[in-house]
């Protein structure tokens, strides 16, 4: 497969452009709170929505005999 | 009517007509409003989805984010087929057509500006990707050391692969990202990608966007094939075409430098 050929988008990819991406103009209302706002928010979404269903495949290996939380020190 | 005008981007009047019956965010169907010898192409959002208080709340809904960049990104790719579209950044949202034709009024100059400096172009993303430290699998399976001499041994070891692995991939990066910044017509750079966000299992050591000729297309897409198997364990990945996102939120012409 070229990866030309791939057409499903990655959502990151597409938030990468549009989050951070495109003309930034001040529409009637919203984009006082867009403009700044934005790029924070859609990494928190994110994090927080990965966090609940895929484990991260970076996940440090967990030591053995310390409860969660308090390894990798 | 009780509804926003959403406004995805600005082009020259178009050549050949709009795909019949593209919807936009929400399923609406989007609509072009000709202005002062441009055109905005915009749709009706609910007023209730878009107004401030809501809007911020539903930019952490990751599946209302999701489905509102999907449509938007929907209208930019059928716009790309038929010219060179400025477009503008995610939620930009006006009360009506009349706030729409202002603000293009506003901005004319800087739009004309922008429509002939990307004219022709598309945007191509490349990244770059190391592999995840192969040591595991690919180490025999060793023996329990024998001594905490042998293990800390081991542990030194594994730190100097991981980083001699991590100057290989930047400097692949950097001497790729040299050699596509010089075919192309700019170059910006993306921070590099999270792995719990893009579910990659690697790690993203380049993220760049390259505006290039439809014309010269082809050529940059070998360009980036060449490079491909050029050294193991680091991945490059080519997406696009995109419409020049990452190229229209310049400062105006005349001052210079990058962005970030």
């Amino acid at each position: 497969m070229t990866v030309v050929e791939r057409r499903e988008i990655a959502l990151v990819d597409l938030l990468d452009r549009l989050l951070a991406g495109g003309v930034v103009i001040t529409g009637d209302i919203t984009l006082r709170i867009a403009d700044v706002d934005l790029v924070r928010i859609d990494l928190k979404a994110l994090i927080s929505s990965v966090n609940e269903n895929v484990s991260s495949p970076f996940e440090p290996p967990r030591v053995r005999g310390l409860p969660p939380g308090e390894e990798g020190r | 009517m009780s509804g926003l005008r959403y406004v995805y981007a600005v082009s020259r009047p178009l050549g050949a007509p709009l795909q019949a019956e593209l919807a936009g965010v929400g399923g609406a169907p989007a609509a072009l409003l000709h202005h002062h010898g441009l055109v905005a192409v915009v749709s009706t959002v609910p007023e209730h989805d878009f107004a401030e208080g809501a809007l911020r709340g539903n930019l952490e809904d990751l599946d209302w984010l999701a489905a509102t960049a999907r449509a938007h990104q929907g209208v930019i790719d059928a716009l790309t087929c038929v010219t060179t579209p400025v477009p503008l950044r995610l939620a930009t949202v006006f009360r009506d057509d009349s706030g729409v034709r202002a603000m293009i009024e506003a901005r004319e100059d800087d739009f004309r500006r922008l429509l002939d400096r990307l004219d022709g172009r598309v945007e191509w993303g490349v990244k770059v990707y190391l592999d995840r430290e192969p040591a595991e699998a690919a180490a025999p399976v060793a023996a329990r050391p024998a001594s905490g001499r042998d293990y800390l041994r081991g542990r030194r070891e594994s730190a100097h692969r991981g980083e001699e692995r991590w100057h290989t991939a930047e400097t692949f990066a950097t001497v790729l990202h040299d050699r596509l910044a010089h075919f192309a017509e700019d170059a910006r750079l993306h921070p590099p990608q999270n792995a719990r966000l893009s579910g990659e299992s690697g790690r993203n050591v380049l993220n760049a966007a390259y505006l290039v000729g439809r014309s010269q297309s082809e050529a940059f897409v070998e360009l980036v094939d060449r490079s491909k198997d050029e050294t193991p364990g680091l991945r490059v990945e080519l997406t696009g075409p995109w419409a020049a996102y990452s190229f229209a939120g310049e400062a105006p012409a005349g001052s210079a430098g990058e962005e970030r």
